[in-house]
């Protein structure tokens, strides 16, 4: 079981640790990162397994959504599946 | 890995373009609930509900967390009570207040299946049934009421049209002072479907499995923002944008349907392929029509957008998801649609336009607010065209009209949230009295005969 992991907001110094500290705290494993930074604004989106997490899925959702808050970015923890379902066929 | 690009695009479609699963709806029937004294039968029906809904809201809200899609509401529906009440033989008022209470009490803000299905005439239970539903829409909540008075099998019931005219009109009258908010929650249909997830006709057909989830899903502003991109395009290609748009959308309610249905044990019945609006901006179906051509939604040129548009929306959602059914199409609830308000208190759209706009879309004439003093012969001659347009059609066809007791044209009512609110709109004057009050039953349509 995977999830997708989409930062948007200004580039700061260390968005991408602050990220990854945080899943790491739910043993969520990044499989797959990609980020770029058009004109000031950040765009990442990470992949990470939640097959093995410690606590539940949704407070992971509401932890990285309310950091992201906390550091003026959006953060949207959202399950892979439903990426696939709208993109692939 | 999944496309940058698609990930944004998802994001920015449930962000900024509303789009969401308007309704998981657990079907339940009450068929076993049945017992001659009403008051262990309502016992049964409170039971039962709560039993087989007591984790639907939880399992809703999970699944809204873990995709990160709203999903608006979570509703029920049921066996229609005139069955369940007829072995009673008295009111079935205690029905809708064990159903309003099992709703209060599993979470969900609206119970559909206080209904009758009367097409070629009336049991005494249905009659029970229909008297009661006033008093029934008066003392509850959250429950929501519908009869079929007609279908192209059956024809239509003149005599329910009647009734169910003076029914509209007493159930504005007893709550006026709610802005009537009793008629926003009855709906009068032709061809009713069995597995409607959506309110305020869903109910819970008796060919249905005990118990079943079926899903409702939305997005009018990821159509039209689709359509924004492409503002040369032909017809042809709007047609095709507006189908890979209802694909991705029906994609996710065949998703969260299939998760729901395992986490709750229940089987997945159907995805309703709909545009449903909300009063929210961006999240109306008159603006896509306007975004495809048209200067205001209700001008000449609405009805054959309309059409496109909803033929587009199924063949788009059609091979999304394992099972079709509901009422599949583009709803124009003029309260409920920020565009369609507009363009009724412009003018430009009429009740007239309204009407042809249902020869080609979902349901009917949907949340309209009437002159207070229109005539019960009025309102029933009113579901007696619309009736006539999905009998003739083979389609679904509702009215669900509310009379603004002691406003006229040019006044509005105002329910707020979801139901909107609506311009009073104006009908003709001249009396149908005499052809109402002929009774009887018009006849199905030659083409009902197809065996």
């Amino acid at each position: 079981m995977r999830a997708v992991v989409a930062v948007i907001g200004k580039d700061a110094v260390g968005i991408l640790a602050k990220v990854a500290t945080k899943c790491a705290e739910y043993n969520a494993n990044v499989v797959e990162v990609s980020q770029s930074v058009l004109e000031d604004i950040f765009a990442m989106t990470m992949l990470v397994d939640i097959s093995r997490l410690n606590k539940e899925f949704t407070l992971l959702v509401d932890d990285l959504s309310a950091m992201g808050r906390s550091m003026g970015l959006e953060i949207h923890t959202m399950h892979e599946d439903i990426f696939k379902v709208m993109h692939e066929v | 890995m999944i496309k940058t690009y698609d990930i944004l695009e998802t994001i920015r479609m449930i962000q900024n373009e509303c789009l969401d699963i308007r309704t998981i709806t657990m079907g339940i029937s009450l068929l076993d609930c049945i017992d001659a004294d009403i008051d262990k039968a309502c016992e049964k029906v409170y039971t039962k509900i709560t039993t087989k809904a007591k984790n639907l809201v939880k399992v809703g809200e999970d699944i809204e967390k873990e995709l990160g899609i709203p999903i608006i509401n979570k509703r029920l529906s049921v066996t229609p009570i005139a069955i369940i009440s007829a072995a009673c033989g008295c009111s079935p008022v205690p029905f809708a207040k064990a159903m309003d209470k099992a709703a209060k009490d599993v979470g969900v803000n609206l119970i559909g299946g206080y209904s009758a299905l009367v097409q070629k005439g009336f049991s005494a239970g249905d009659i029970e049934l229909i008297g009661s539903i006033p008093e029934a829409l008066a003392c509850t909540e959250r429950v929501c009421s519908s009869v079929n008075i007609g279908s192209t099998k059956t024809g239509i019931n003149l005599d329910a049209c009647k009734l169910m005219g003076q029914i509209i009109k007493d159930t504005a009258e007893i709550t006026k002072d709610k802005a009537c908010f009793g008629a926003a929650k009855l709906v009068v249909f032709c061809n009713a479907v069995e597995d409607n997830p959506f309110m305020a006709g869903a109910f819970h057909g008796v060919g249905e499995p005990d118990c079943m989830i079926n899903v409702g899903v939305s997005g009018p502003g990821v159509v039209r923002a689709a359509l924004a991109k492409y503002p040369d395009a032909d017809i042809t290609q709007i047609s095709d944008i507006i189908k890979k748009t209802s694909f991705k959308i029906t994609r996710v309610g065949q998703l969260v349907g299939t998760m729901a249905s395992k986490r709750l044990g229940v089987p997945f019945g159907i995805v309703d392929l709909s545009l449903a609006p909300t009063p929210a901006v961006g999240d109306s179906v008159a603006h896509i029509l306007e975004e495809i051509g048209l200067e205001q939604c209700g001008t000449h040129g609405t009805t054959a957008t309309l059409a496109l548009l909803n033929d587009a929306v199924k063949k788009g959602g059609v091979m999304a998801c394992s099972s079709i059914g509901g009422l599949s199409g583009a709803f124009i609830p003029v309260s409920e649609d920020a565009g369609m308000i507009d363009a009724a208190r412009s003018g430009v759209l009429t009740i007239e336009k309204l009407e042809a706009m249902t020869a080609v879309c979902s349901v009917g004439l949907d949340m309209i607010v009437i002159p207070g003093d229109t005539t019960p012969d009025t309102i029933a001659a009113i579901i007696a065209d619309e009736a006539a347009i999905g009998m003739v059609n083979c389609k679904t066809t509702a009215v669900r009209v509310v009379p603004a007791i002691g406003k006229d044209v040019g006044e509005e009512l105002d329910w707020g949230g979801l139901f909107g609110c609506g311009p009073v709109m104006p009908l003709k004057k001249a009396s149908a009295s005499k052809f109402i009050n002929r009774g009887g039953q018009i006849p199905a349509p030659l083409h009902s005969l197809k065996n």
